[in-house]
């Protein structure tokens, strides 16, 4: 079936309910919605949450916006937590303590902090061990949860509270790891990135068939955050939209090993394009700063042209 | 019948667990403890056992997982030593905040450092106001008795609290002991079935765990923390009466070794109880009255039950297999003296650091401890009350 988003709005009512605490013009809540949206109506899941934005904005005792079963333990163990669950879960069935007609999915979220840093060994550990699961990552690209210092996954250059654009330092100094790719190292059955773009089609297929998909799958969604980055509330959408179009984050999948490149722009935009928009890059437009966005540009161009190379050998016969 | 074998403190523990037959276990090697881990997954893969064992990549996620068992609605156990335990430090406290039944093997080691993996009982130490319920074992018998009996305290509606059954690593944990099993039918029987109220996998009825728990909450959820604590003791009593009707094995919250009639006595835990066994004897035949109370549950501490049982004593001397290094004493001798102190036991009491990273506690210095209690009974004011035992002082 064709997607549809007015149907699945209409059919599947939301599963992250209203009265939550994020920002306005935060990009986590509304891809958080469409994830569980994936979910079949008839399924029940649960939900492990790393501590971070989500977390503490989510369930503040005694409210909770998840209407599926939810556990939040700590920052670094999201994926441990739910791959105990979901062991506890296979057992059981097993052992028909729980009913046969059930079923229970099991996705995880997580921050950049508490995916690409302090949770990269529990995350690791967890898809090595085969569970059914689906790790989503948020990537907000820093710790915003307690303002804005920066992560591994933060871009090149960017002021943050820990990489400050200082007068000697412009901002900070390493590029962004790809977690996606070390994702994929993992030989997992299917590893994709997206991201709230063109009605969510993207990222609705994706979650359906990350969660869908037996064994562990996981998803890299790019989540803007206005704060950290600097952009006025009301541009979320413009963000993810030039996030994409400048090839700064591409739109692909992983299927056992073969790339699929979901979206790739008719014209690619210059990188300054997504840069321009926010605080956090400012001091890039200074006169005599035209190197950072060289370079900045470099970097995306050079990874783009990988990726479209994983994609033409990994489909060749 | 009950079945008499051989087997070492590791072996009954995993004998325990394999009769528990929990629904998932999750675990991360580290000496003393990665026999157990090995006999169990062992048990898994012959299909001895019902469990999804998780071969985590770290103590960590041993924790995490088992909380995310736990919670899910299973029953999950681990066992770890150590740095293994302090790797879990952050988890351990979730767990009983969560009100986890979850049970764990510890076998007692040095937490580095530097790295040493004998025995004492720092690991146990660092986690003793974390919630957890706490047992010893002197042999490897009780380490099989307490994970039999772990199930049924942690559980139970009044407590909801993680538990955790200490042993000394290597020398109980890799020692060969006679030791009585029970059969398979009967633990079953008595550990019964887990039926926890509220839990993830109910559809039927989602719930959210682990909230940011603000101020206006977090005080009254850690009171009703420690009111379980307090309530446990009692579970614990009860849980022992039902475990001597099915073996004849008696259980307290301490035991009391010819004590009634003692003049002076050693407290200690695990297996130094073994040693000070028989040094009482041997004094007891040369007309020296000395006893022994071995602190079965630490958490609860049963301070008052403590106080009352040495209070016909001249003098007390407390045994810690780790240095709190708070320039006061050990953590039981801390302890025991509160007890004491709120129970208007005034008997001399003195604190002495053992056996750390394995050093070994010979029969000789346990009688030399009883030795410094004959004289200090006789003074006024102890002058020293913060001892070592088997010290080398160059």
């Amino acid at each position: 079936m064709a997607y549809n988003m007015k149907e699945i709005v209409a059919e599947k009512p939301s599963r992250f309910t209203s009265g939550h605490r994020m920002c306005a013009g935060c990009g986590a809540p509304p891809v958080a919605r469409m994830i569980l949206r994936a979910l079949k109506p008839e399924d029940h899941a649960v939900i492990s949450n790393a501590t971070g934005c989500m977390e503490v904005s989510s369930f503040i005792y005694p409210y909770t916006s998840w209407t599926d079963s939810y556990i939040h333990t700590a920052f670094e163990c999201a994926a441990a937590t739910l791959s105990g669950a979901e062991a506890a879960y296979k057992s059981m069935k097993k052992q028909g303590k729980l009913p046969e007609d059930e079923h229970t999915k099991f996705i995880a979220f997580g921050g950049d902090g508490g995916t690409y840093d302090i949770g990269i060994q529990s995350l690791s550990g967890a898809m090595e061990r085969g569970h059914d699961m689906t790790y989503v990552c948020y990537d907000n690209g820093a710790y915003m949860n307690t303002g804005i210092q920066r992560s591994s996954a933060t871009p090149r250059f960017a002021d943050t509270t820990t990489s400050p654009a200082g007068t000697v330092i412009p901002g900070k100094m390493q590029s962004r790891k790809d977690l996606t790719e070390i994702m994929e190292a993992h030989h997992l059955p299917y590893v994709a990135q997206t991201i709230a773009y063109m009605n969510f089609k993207d990222l609705y297929e994706k979650a359906e068939k990350a969660i869908y998909t037996e064994g562990p799958t996981f998803l890299n969604v790019l989540s803007p955050c206005p704060r950290g980055w600097g952009y006025p509330t009301d541009m979320l959408m413009e963000i993810n939209k030039l996030a994409v179009e400048t090839c700064y984050w591409p739109l692909y999948e992983i299927e056992d090993g073969k790339y699929k490149i979901t979206y790739k722009p008719a014209k690619k935009l210059p990188i300054e394009e997504f840069l321009k928009p926010q605080k956090r890059f400012k001091h890039m437009f200074k006169p005599g700063n035209e190197w950072m966005i060289e370079e900045f540009q470099k970097e995306v161009d050079r990874r783009w042209e990988e990726l479209l190379k994983l994609e033409e050998m990994s489909n060749k016969e | 019948m009950s079945i008499r074998e051989r087997l070492s403190g590791n072996e009954a523990a995993a004998t325990a667990m394999k009769q528990i037959n929990p629904d998932v276990v999750a675990a991360f090697p580290i000496t003393p403890s990665t026999e157990i881990p090995q006999y169990f997954s062992t048990f898994v893969d012959n299909g001895q056992v019902d469990t999804e064992f998780v071969a985590v990549e770290s103590e960590h996620s041993a924790m995490s997982a088992c909380i995310g068992a736990e919670a899910a609605g299973s029953r999950a156990m681990t066992a770890t030593s150590a740095n293994g335990l302090s790797l879990m430090w952050e988890m351990i406290y979730i767990a009983s905040s969560l009100r986890l039944p979850i049970v764990m093997s510890l076998v007692n080691r040095a937490v580095s450092g530097p790295l040493n993996i004998h025995n004492d009982h720092s690991d146990a130490m660092g986690v003793r106001d974390s919630g957890w319920i706490q047992l010893f074992s002197e042999t490897n018998q009780e380490a099989y008795d307490n994970l039999i009996m772990a199930h049924r305290i942690a559980e139970n509606k009044d407590v909801l609290l993680p538990l955790m059954v200490c042993q000394d690593g290597f020398i109980t944990s890799h020692s060969i002991e006679n030791i009585e099993l029970i059969e398979d039918e009967k633990v079953k029987e008595f550990v019964g079935k887990y039926k926890p109220e509220h839990y993830l996998l109910n559809k039927k009825e989602p719930i959210a765990i682990g909230p940011l728990d603000v101020q206006a909450y977090l005080f009254e959820h850690k009171y009703q923390q420690a009111e379980a604590m307090r309530r446990a003791k009692q579970v614990i009593l009860d849980v022992a009466k039902d475990f001597e009707k099915m073996t004849g094995r008696k259980y307290g919250l301490f035991e009391e070794y010819r004590l009634d009639d003692a003049e002076i006595a050693i407290v200690c835990m695990n297996s130094t109880a073994g040693t000070t066994k028989d040094v009482v004897d041997a004094l007891r035949e040369k007309g020296i009255k000395a006893g022994l109370l071995k602190i079965r549950v630490f958490r609860p501490f049963p301070a008052e039950e403590v106080a009352k049982a040495l209070s016909h004593l001249k003098a007390v001397a407390v045994l810690d297999k780790a240095d709190s290094l708070n320039g006061v004493g050990g953590a039981l001798f801390e302890d025991v003296v509160s007890g004491m102190y709120l129970n208007k036991n005034t008997v001399p009491t003195v604190s002495y650091v053992y056996g750390i990273g394995g050093r070994d506690t010979t029969s000789k210095e346990i009688e030399s401890v009883f030795n410094d209690l004959m004289e200090d009974r006789k003074k006024e004011k102890i002058e020293n009350p913060y001892r070592y035992i088997g010290l080398r002082k160059e």
